[in-house]
């Protein structure tokens, strides 16, 4: 057992090792000599007013997405516990667009609100609001974000829902008999005890969105128009294997890298608590 | 449980139908558009309901049409993608249970050491070290093949993680009992740990099916052919918004043939699946 453990432990950890390596020391600056430069690619990059703007884009994307798509759900979820026949339907009915790529997602999105054929953007049209995601940069960003949301919207869902079972209905009722309204009931007390959920979820979302949206972007608007919607993820990409930049998109890579190791550390912090509370 | 007004319980209802038609719109207008021709869809707004085309574009797509565009038919597309997300699903449980069984069960020299490889990997998404892993699959010469799609995406810690999750919650008398019967590790793995993980790994299989199956990223870099492009990438490249020859009923033919397959997967295996991915992520 041991032997092919160690086998297929050097054949699934290599590849990342390597990875890790080399984002780490190549620094090079055309492909033909390679000089080890320190640190002098990330100096570069932080103070590339590019990348500036990227993060400032990735920030706003990330909360955009992660807050309508976990309000959303949140919604939907409280109203399910709510809903005692058809709940099963509701939630079959829900959770399909899991199952979309992201990419497809952004596409059929583009598709209803392509300025020239969609028919959404028909509709805005006719009420009077000049849309164009492929020239304005905020209507862009609105179209990933809807994208993104709608996507992750089922995910969220269903870790709501088994969150609101948790919740004990003795203390529901206990406030219900002190006079407690429905709308009392809820925030003071199923939000509160929903919060570990809540915060799980935020981890979640933020690192889909800084991640996983990378189809989305790439395939509706390719980080334009100009670069409004450059997330830091589609600049690696767009640095390393479009522009070329080797270092800078290395250098970029690390710097990833930094930011999930953060955001997971923070969430097994979470994990820890969570354990506590019981 | 507290009565509820009438009212409240309509009001849910409705919130909740309101949810499913912002869900469900996309997809189905999608289906719409595949089912209606090319002028149709040109000039909005497109009616609401199925038009007469469903067969001709289908057909059209499947067995001709969308050749035109790189050379590869649809099916050969919807192959490539099968192979990407079953072997993705497969291999990684396949991997994954084995390490995890090792890392419980057994007592070695570094048993530690190796933990702590893998459970770094989780750490770092595919999407972080493109570039290098691009480097090490260019020297393999794994570049457009089945192999550069799947493995790397592989190489990641989750499922490693889960099962050991799972393995350490089986009794130790129950190790006991099989070493006693005269059971040796292999059968132990078989007769034992496989029939206790069948739901693990049913949950599991779904969840990494649909991953594999939406994989972007790392399927636009590593296949340079359209011979080895996945669906979701194939449709990508289809789809020009800037000029007006995009044919848009065969796009959305494609794109529901892309999207149906996962869409079953999840809503036939919903148990498993739903099950899988509140307590695995936890």
């Amino acid at each position: 057992m041991a032997p092919q453990l160690a086998i297929t432990l050097v054949f699934f950890y290599w590849p990342a090792g390597q990875a890790l390596y080399q984002s780490m020391l190549r620094q090079d600056p055309f492909g033909l000599r390679t000089k080890f430069v320190w640190f002098a690619n990330f100096r570069k990059v932080l103070a590339d007013p590019a990348y500036l703007n990227s993060i400032k884009v990735t920030v706003v994307f990330s909360l955009a997405t992660a807050i309508v798509a976990m309000g959303v759900a949140l919604l939907l979820a409280v109203m399910a516990e709510k809903a005692m026949r058809g709940k099963g339907l509701y939630r079959t009915l829900l959770i399909w667009p899991y199952a979309v790529a992201p990419a497809i997602a952004g596409m059929l999105w583009l598709f209803l609100f392509n300025p020239s054929i969609g028919s959404l953007a028909y509709l805005l049209r006719s009420l009077g609001i000049a849309w164009d995601p492929l020239l304005n940069g905020t209507h862009a960003m609105i179209l990933l974000v809807s994208a993104a949301a709608w996507k992750q919207i089922s995910y969220n869902f269903l870790f709501f829902v088994a969150g609101l079972q948790a919740v004990p209905k003795t203390l529901i009722e206990a406030a219900a008999m002190d006079g407690a309204g429905e709308t009392k009931r809820f925030w003071t007390i199923v939000f509160p005890l929903l919060a570990p959920t809540t915060f799980f979820l935020l981890v979640v979302n933020t690192v889909y969105a800084l991640f996983d949206t990378f189809g989305i972007v790439h395939a509706v608007t390719g980080g334009g128009p100009g670069k409004t919607t450059e997330t830091l993820v589609y600049k690696v990409y767009n640095d390393g294997f479009v522009n070329l930049i080797l270092g800078d998109s290395a250098a970029q890579s690390v710097i990833l890298m930094v930011i999930v190791i953060a955001l997971t550390a923070i969430q097994f912090r979470y994990v820890e608590r969570k354990v506590h509370y019981g | 449980m507290i009565g509820q007004s009438p009212l409240r319980t309509f009001i849910a209802h409705a919130v909740l139908i309101l949810g499913i038609l912002i869900v469900a719109f996309p997809i189905y207008y999608t289906f719409v558009a595949s089912t209606h021709t090319l002028q149709t869809i040109l000039r909005p707004p497109l009616p609401l309901l199925p038009g007469g085309q469903l067969w001709n574009n289908y057909s059209e797509a499947l067995f001709g049409g969308i050749g035109r565009i790189g050379g590869v038919s649809v099916g050969r597309l919807l192959l490539n993608t099968t192979i990407m997300a079953l072997g993705v699903a497969v291999g990684k449980i396949f991997i994954s249970i084995l390490s995890a069984y090792a890392i419980v069960f057994f007592r070695f020299p570094l048993r530690m050491t190796f933990f702590w490889l893998i459970f770094i990997t989780l750490m770092l998404p595919v999407e972080v070290r493109i570039l290098p892993t691009y480097k090490v699959m260019v020297d393999l010469g794994m570049i457009d093949t089945y192999a550069g799609l799947i493995v790397p995406l592989i190489a990641s810690a989750t499922a490693t993680l889960l099962f050991r999750q799972f393995f350490m919650t089986i009794p130790g008398e129950l190790v006991e009992a099989a070493r006693v019967d005269g059971a040796g590790p292999w059968r132990f793995f078989f007769d034992i740990l496989l029939p206790l993980s069948r739901t693990n790994i049913a949950a599991l299989f779904v969840i990494l099916f649909i991953y594999g199956w939406t994989q972007y990223l790392w399927p636009l870099l590593v296949t340079n052919s359209n011979d080895m492009n996945t669906i979701v990438i194939a449709l990508r490249k289809m789809v020009s918004f800037a000029d007006a020859d995009t044919e848009w009923h065969l796009v959305m033919v494609t794109a529901m043939l892309a999207i149906v397959p996962p869409i079953l997967v999840v809503v036939l295996m919903q148990r498993w699946f739903v099950r899988g991915l509140v307590e695995s992520e936890k």
